[in-house]
C-alpha cells in the first residue's frame, strides 16, 4: 500500500452510487445520485451496469449493421446530464456501456465531452474480453448451470470473458476519470473505484468481498431501494414512479452502509435489502465472482436510521481459477402472435382458438415447436403444453389474451406459424379481434470456463480529445 | 403455549416475502418470512419436495434449499425449470421473474397472529 493510500484509509470514507441496473432502465436515475454524491461530498464514485447475458450479442448484431455502433444505446442520455458535474466534483463514472465497441463507446463519449468544454476529460477504456476471434470451445468445460442447455452448433455471435477489477482500477491510476468496460464482473465495476482508492491487495480476499458484495448490491440499481419489491398493502414504498437509486458508503475497515439518493421514493430497509443479498445467488457461501469468491453465510443486516441499512459479516475466499466466458449463438428465430376475447363464453372460444391454431400448425406441417397461453387463466406459471390452463374450468374471467409462442430453424415456418394468429381475424370464433404478430432473431448463450491465461485486458486512457 | 394455537391454512405470500432470478436454466427464488418467528415454523413446511412438486409441470429437476438463519432467510434454487433459460423458451416470462410469486402461493400452516392482511 502507497502511503498515499494509507492516509485515504485514515481519515476518508468512499462512496458509491449505481445509476443503471440494466439496458433500458430509467435514464433520469443517476442524476440524484450524483446531486446527493456532490451535497455530501468526500471521494466518490458512480458506476453503470448495463450488460445482461444477450445484451452484448445483440450490440454485435447492430456493430455488424453499422460498425460505429454496437455500444449502449442510451449511453448518451445517460451521462449527458451528469458528465460535466462529475468532472468538476472529482467524481469517477465507470461503466460497461461498450458492450460489443468500448471504443466506439468512449468516441461517443468523447463528443459529450468537448460539447461541454472538457476537452481535457480522461477517458479509459477496457478491452480484451472478446474472445470471439480464437475461441476453441470444444476445449472448454461447459458451466454447471447451462449443462442442460443445448450445445453449440450454430454460428457464434459473440464471446466474452469476464474480466476482472484489475483492468479498471489500471485504468483509474492512469487518471482516468470515466472508464469504459466490455464485459467485466458486475460486481467489478464496483470493486474497482474501492481497490483504487483504499490500495486493497489483489489477494485480500476478505476486503475484495467487501467491495463486491456492495457491487453485488447495488449493480441491479433500484431492485435495492425498492424496484421488484413493492407488493401494494404488504410492501408498500413511498412513489414508486421516482425510485432514488442507491449509494452504499465504505469505510476503510468494512463498514458498509447502503442508502440512496436524496429527494426521491423508495425505500432502504432490511427486506429489500435481503432480497437483494440473494438474488442470483446459488450458495449463499460459495458467490463467485472473477475477482474473490464471497461468502454471504454469516451475513447479518442492521436498520442504521431511515433508509440506512448496515451490512455485517461478508467474508472472502480466493478467486476461481477461471474466469467465465458467456458465448452467443445464433439461435433460430421466435414467432409471436395474441389476440384476445371478451365478454359470455370467453373461457370456451379461447380454448377453441388455442386448440384451432395448433391443429393450424400441424395440417401445414410447419417445422416449428409451440406453445399457447391463455393470458388471464394462466401464463408464465404455465408449461409449453399449457398444463395449467387446460386444467382450468372457471370462474369464467372478463377478458382473455390468447398467445401463440413458436420457435424454429427456418424464418419462413415460423413466420407463417405467427400469422396464424392474424388469420383468426377472419377464421376465428366469433368476436375476437386485436390481432398482433411478430418475428424475432433469437440469440442462444452458454457459458464455458476458460484459464486466465488465455484471456488479455488491454487499457487505454486518453484525454476526450484524442479518441475523435 | 404455542402448540395449543389455532393454525390457520395460508398461501405463504401472507407470511413471507422473496425474490426470483435466473442464471442459465436454474432459477433461484429466496422466501423470507416477515416475522422472525415465523423461519422456524417454514423451516419444517418448506421441504425441497413440496417445492418441486410445484413445478413439476414445468419439468424441474432438482430442488436445493440453502438456509440463512442469520438474516431468517430460505434460498430455493430449481433445477432445469426455465424451459431452456431467457433464450431457449417460449414463456413470455423467459427469465422466470413471475416464479417467486407461484412459490410464494404455496399453502402453509401458521399461527393466525403470523398473517398479514393487505394494509
Amino acid at each position: 500500500m502507497t502511503d498515499k493510500a494509507r492516509s485515504r484509509t485514515l481519515t476518508t470514507m468512499f462512496r458509491l452510487g449505481n445509476g443503471a441496473g440494466f439496458s433500458g432502465d430509467r435514464i433520469d436515475a443517476p442524476g440524484p445520485v450524483v446531486d446527493t454524491l456532490i451535497a455530501r461530498g468526500g471521494p466518490a464514485a458512480i458506476f453503470f451496469e448495463v450488460l445482461g447475458e444477450r445484451t452484448v450479442a445483440l450490440a454485435q448484431l447492430e456493430k455488424r449493421r453499422d460498425p460505429a455502433r454496437g455500444y449502449e444505446p442510451m449511453l448518451e442520455r445517460l451521462l449527458e446530464p451528469i458528465l460535466e458535474k462529475c468532472a468538476r466534483n472529482g467524481i469517477s463514472i465507470i461503466g460497461n456501456f461498450g458492450a460489443a465497441n468500448p471504443a466506439g463507446a468512449a468516441r461517443a463519449i468523447a463528443r459529450l465531452a468537448e460539447r461541454a468544454g472538457l476537452g481535457s476529460l480522461r477517458i479509459g477504456v477496457v478491452e480484451g474480453d472478446d474472445l470471439a476471434a480464437n475461441i476453441d470451445l470444444a476445449q472448454l468445460e461447459v458451466v454447471d448451470a447451462d449443462a442442460t442447455l443445448e450445445q453449440g452448433g450454430s454460428e457464434i455471435v459473440s464471446a466474452n470473458a469476464y474480466l476482472s477489477a484489475q483492468p479498471i482500477v489500471e485504468a483509474l491510476r492512469s487518471g482516468a476519470q470515466i472508464v469504459v468496460t466490455g464485459r467485466c464482473g458486475d460486481p467489478s465495476l464496483a470493486l474497482a473505484p474501492l481497490i483504487h482508492h483504499y490500495g486493497w491487495a489483489a489477494d485480500d480476499w476478505d476486503r475484495l468481498a467487501w467491495g463486491s458484495a456492495v457491487g453485488h448490491l447495488l449493480e441491479c440499481g433500484s431492485q435495492v431501494t425498492g424496484g421488484v419489491y413493492y407488493d401494494p398493502g404488504f410492501k408498500d414504498i413511498p412513489d414508486p414512479a421516482n425510485i432514488g437509486f442507491p449509494i452504499a458508503e465504505v469505510s476503510a475497515h468494512g463498514r458498509i452502509v447502503i442508502t440512496k439518493a436524496d429527494a426521491t421514493g423508495g425505500v432502504v430497509n432490511l427486506q429489500v435489502v435481503k432480497e437483494q443479498l440473494i438474488y442470483e445467488v446459488h450458495d449463499p457461501a460459495n458467490y463467485i465472482t472473477p475477482d474473490v469468491t464471497l461468502d454471504f453465510s454469516g451475513v447479518s443486516l442492521r436498520q442504521a436510521g431511515a433508509d440506512r441499512v448496515e451490512v455485517l459479516g461478508v467474508r472472502g475466499k480466493p478467486a476461481p481459477e477461471r474466469l467465465k466466458a458467456t458465448v452467443c449463438f445464433e439461435g433460430g428465430w421466435l414467432g409471436e402472435g395474441e389476440i384476445s376475447v371478451a365478454g359470455p363464453n370467453c373461457l370456451a372460444r379461447a380454448k377453441s382458438i388455442a386448440e384451432v391454431l395448433l391443429a393450424r400448425l400441424r395440417r401445414r406441417k410447419l417445422k416449428v415447436h409451440s406453445r399457447v397461453d391463455l393470458i388471464g387463466i394462466a401464463s408464465v406459471h404455465d408449461d409449453d403444453g399449457g398444463t395449467l390452463w387446460r386444467a382450468y374450468t372457471g370462474p369464467e374471467p372478463g377478458d382473455i389474451r390468447v398467445r401463440l409462442a413458436v420457435a424454429g430453424a427456418e424464418h419462413d415456418d415460423v413466420d407463417q406459424a405467427a400469422r396464424e394468429v392474424l388469420a383468426l381475424l377472419c377464421c376465428g370464433p366469433a368476436g375476437s379481434g386485436g390481432a398482433r404478430w411478430r418475428t424475432t432473431q433469437r440469440i442462444r448463450t452458454q457459458s464455458y470456463l476458460v484459464p486466465r491465461a488465455s484471456v488479455s485486458p488491454r487499457v487505454s486512457v486518453k484525454p476526450a480529445r484524442e479518441w475523435r | 403455549m404455542q402448540n395449543l394455537e389455532e393454525l390457520v391454512t395460508v398461501p405463504l405470500h401472507a407470511v413471507a416475502h422473496g425474490r426470483a432470478g435466473d442464471k442459465g436454466n436454474r432459477l433461484n427464488v429466496s422466501v423470507i418470512p416477515y416475522e422472525a418467528e415465523a423461519y422456524a415454523l417454514l423451516a419444517a413446511q418448506l421441504t425441497p419436495e413440496r417445492v418441486l412438486a410445484l413445478f413439476a409441470h414445468r419439468c424441474a429437476a432438482k430442488v436445493t434449499r440453502y438456509d440463512l438463519p442469520l438474516l431468517h432467510a430460505f434460498n430455493f434454487v430449481i433445477d432445469d425449470v426455465l424451459e431452456g433459460g431467457v433464450n431457449g423458451s417460449l414463456n413470455l416470462d423467459g427469465h422466470g421473474k413471475t416464479n417467486s410469486f407461484r412459490l410464494l402461493s404455496l399453502p402453509v400452516q401458521v399461527p393466525r397472529r403470523l398473517v398479514r392482511s393487505p394494509a
